[in-house]
């Protein structure tokens, strides 16, 4: 084999390498993608069935039942306008609180019920989670994120 | 008074991190000695106003004076003294400051320790530090003022974060920043080099120390911030593929392609222009990694809209100097010529194919981590990348990096044999092979992606050993004394931190592959066996602590169908006075073979609590693995060939000398 040949079949099969691993890359990117969607737009039947996605907005008053003798906890998550039901059995992150902020991780049920296998504990350091902040200005109810605070301004 | 001292302090940097670039360039451009000779005393003088500004950032937040915004926002008079004085980098400006300080102490050390390099190539290494300074003072006293008064003064602070009052808090952030910073050197021997044209062997020596070193402070500080939220967060995981993370993670993924591209160039001459292109990369994404955890960017893409200039001002710096380095790079890159050819099988080729490995899993990294921003950026929707993603990435393509790392320093530089490499490695590859097929048995059940993992790990262990001794045995000394003292010590530093790299793979097979968790609810009294040790809930007591009130489970552990207690562990649950959150503190007994970890859910009803129990074998030894790579970093970079005079081992530099003007 002339020098330039072999050079030609290495850049060639160097070059092939690479794109195999880009379509792995970005086909992995695409399974893995998690969409948000707000309390309203499930209720509008624009969340998948099947599919994980996340849900986010305020842990509504009043909504919170731990079951008895298990980790389960349900609560309902309200955008200020629509509301759903959330199931999660596990531990609940240090932020997790009455009217506060909230996004969860998981699939919509056949009963309407939103099962979290995940409820997360991220948020700005006004304590108030992006997601749910968004879902709050989408249902026209921006909030003044010092309220969300739990504690007071100067 | 001292806060105004401060700001001052940092105007007055400001105006010397001008003279400094514009003395060092002019007179490195001119050759005007007497020009050249006033960059290092510049320097020094800029790092010694920006260390006075930071003291008296400091000196605020540890007397708590809250007539400064910045302290009432971010700190509290009950806080223990160390935490008032960790929240000084706890905020924004304060961590934009600690960076600054961070680029001025390399700039000194720079003006320090290279005294026996071209005095040229130096003035134009602090020219170039002395810019980036300059973007930085200006982004502090236009945007992110530390020193802001509050009129009238509040009477005591909000708190610092309770997440953040570890002494994690401590340690990590500088140790992280004085990583991130250290590429500047890097940075500015590359750009320097490019301006003077001359990218050889001897640029590569020079350089390789200061990018080792910061390499090694930006692993250390890596792994801090994983051993913090490990324990912090109080749900086990040591790494989240969050995109803060991951904003750490890209500079060193790009750092480690430099350091091995970097012994190219110093060895064989070649990878010059990709070697200089890799640290315009690495310390771009260490400015990228900064602001984006920094500037609240990836809480809210449009929370620049509260404040428009520090998005503009951050993104228009970015600009500057991304583009401006790739303009430079552009410009002198063609004169920088190629390096001596190499055969396909070589040193060389297997460290190229290291260098694409990392560079495409940096490129996947990066586009989880900033896609979200663009979509979210441009009002097209909010999504996140999970980490099944990365993972699904990230090791499949470190695998075959892991496997070829093995090989790597085996190979002859120039051109290898494969028959000979098999020979120097064959037993080394049947050793590894067999202990880990046979290796989960031990451990329990057998898994090809555990059996795989264990390979990985024992395949480069049995390859350094093969290597070292067939070092020793090739070796010309008499006696194992001198064999062992008549090895460089950057050759030790790299079988250490490639046996740190199979340590890590061991931690994160054995954890992610035998650890049990369990959730639970506990009554006092009740008990829980998992992995072979058995938890007793013994109830909870109320604990005051200096700024919180706390309470605290205790838990009896002790060894299966055994009745003696050989280990308590106290989880607790604080309640914050200031901010009044709550914060979760896992109680964990480490170990050489096992890490067992308690933590404290909420109460449920009664006496009972929903606790976390958990079994996570090998896991400490993924922070082990991190730190022998920094160790054999800090051994490599103490290597004597990079102290010696340039006249007595460097011809071409004292060539370049008589060029001068």
């Amino acid at each position: 084999m002339k020098p330039r040949t072999r050079r030609a079949l290495w850049i060639v099969g160097g070059l092939a390498a690479l794109g195999v691993a880009t379509a792995l890359v970005l086909n992995a990117f695409q399974s893995n993608l998690v969409f948000f969607f707000t309390p309203t737009q499930i209720a509008d039947n624009q969340a998948p069935h099947g599919r994980s996605f996340r849900v986010g907005g305020l842990v509504e008053a009043g909504s919170v039942v731990h079951d008895k003798d298990a980790l389960t906890v349900r609560f309902r998550v309200t955008d200020t306008s629509r509301t759903i039901p959330v199931v999660y059995t596990g531990i609940l992150p240090d932020l997790f609180k009455e009217g506060k902020g909230v996004v969860a991780q998981g699939k919509i049920g056949p009963d309407g019920v939103f099962h979290a296998s995940e409820v997360l504990a991220k948020h700005d350091e006004n304590y108030m989670p992006p997601e749910a902040a968004e879902a709050l200005r989408k249902a026209g109810h921006p909030i003044d994120k010092t309220a969300f605070a739990g504690q007071g301004k100067p | 008074m001292i806060p105004e001292l401060g700001h001052f302090a940092l105007v007055v940097a400001l105006a010397l991190a001008v003279a400094q670039a514009a003395f060092s360039f002019i007179g490195a451009h001119t050759g005007r000695r007497a020009l050249m000779g006033t960059s290092r005393s510049i320097a020094t003088g800029q790092f010694l106003f920006v260390a006075a500004a930071f003291a008296a950032l400091a000196y605020s937040f540890v007397s708590s004076d809250f007539s400064v915004v910045n302290v009432v926002q971010h700190s509290n008079s009950k806080l223990p003294w160390y935490y008032r004085f960790a929240a000084t980098w706890g905020s924004h400006e304060g961590s934009m400051l600690l960076w600054t300080l961070m680029l001025g102490i390399w700039t000194f050390a720079v003006a320090v320790f290279s005294r026996h390099l071209p005095e040229r190539l130096v003035t134009r290494v602090i020219g170039v530090m002395g810019l980036v300074s300059v973007g930085f003072l200006l982004f502090i006293l236009l945007t992110s003022d530390p020193f802001e008064r509050l009129i009238p003064a509040a009477a005591e602070g909000q708190d610092l974060n309770p997440l953040l009052q570890d002494p994690g808090m401590v340690a990590h952030p500088p140790m992280l920043y004085t990583g991130y910073v250290g590429f500047s050197v890097a940075f500015a021997f590359a750009i320097a080099a490019l301006l003077e044209g001359r990218l050889d062997a001897a640029w590569a020596r020079w350089s390789r120390p200061w990018t080792t070193a910061a390499w090694c402070f930006l692993t250390v500080g890596i792994m801090m911030g994983s051993i913090w939220a490990y324990y912090e967060l109080g749900w086990g995981g040591w790494w989240f593929w969050d995109p803060v993370e991951n904003a750490s993670f890209m500079p060193w993924l790009a750092g480690t392609a430099l350091i091995h591209s970097l012994a190219v160039t110093e060895k064989r001459g070649t990878f010059r222009a990709w070697t200089v292109l890799l640290a315009i990369v690495a310390f771009s994404l260490s400015l990228v990694g900064t602001f984006l955890v920094r500037s609240g960017v990836l809480t809210s893409v449009h929370a620049f809209a509260t404040d428009p200039r520090r998005g503009i001002f951050i993104l228009l710096f970015l600009v500057i100097v991304i583009g401006g380095s790739l303009a430079v790079f552009a410009w002198r890159a063609p004169r920088v010529g190629l390096g001596a050819s190499f055969a396909p099988v070589s040193r060389e080729s297997l460290l190229l194919a290291n260098n694409v490995l990392l560079a495409v899993a940096l490129a996947a990294v990066m586009l989880g981590t900033l896609y979200p921003l663009f979509l979210d950026a441009l009002h097209l929707g909010k999504i996140s990348v999970g980490p099944p993603y990365f993972d699904a990435v990230f090791f499949p393509l470190m695998a075959p990096a892991v496997f070829l790392m093995a090989i790597g320093p085996v190979a002859s530089w120039k051109r290898a044999a494969l028959p000979d490499l098999w020979l120097r490695l064959r037993w080394a590859f049947g050793i590894a092979i067999v202990t880990a097929v046979l290796l989960p048995f031990v451990f329990g059940h057998w898994s090809p992606v555990i059996a795989f993992g264990l390979w990985l790990g024992l395949w480069v262990v049995a390859a350094g050993v093969a290597q070292v001794w067939q070092r020793f045995a090739g070796a010309p000394q008499r006696g194992f004394a001198a064999k062992v003292r008549a090895q460089s010590l950057s050759w030790y530093g790299m079988q250490i931190a490639h046996v740190g790299v199979a340590a890590f793979i061991f931690g994160v097979t054995i954890v992610k592959g035998y650890e049990t968790e369990r959730d639970l609810r506990m009554a006092p009294g009740q008990h829980t066996t998992i992995a072979g040790y058995d938890f007793e809930f013994k109830g909870t007591r109320d604990l005051p602590g200096p700024n919180y009130s706390a309470i605290e489970g205790e838990f009896d552990v002790r060894h299966e169908g055994s009745t003696q207690v050989f280990l308590q562990l106290h989880p607790q649950k604080r309640t914050y006075a200031a901010s009044g959150q709550t914060q979760t503190e896992a109680s964990i007994d480490p170990g050489l073979t096992r890490d067992l970890y308690v933590s404290l859910g909420e109460p449920v009803e009664g006496n009972a609590w929903g606790v976390r129990v958990y079994y996570k074998p090998f896991v400490d030894w993924i922070w082990g693995g991190c730190a022998l790579m920094a160790l054999g970093g800090f051994l490599a970079l103490s290597d004597r060939r990079y102290r010696l005079k340039r006249a007595a081992t460097e011809p071409a530099g004292a060539a370049a000398q008589a060029m001068r003007p």
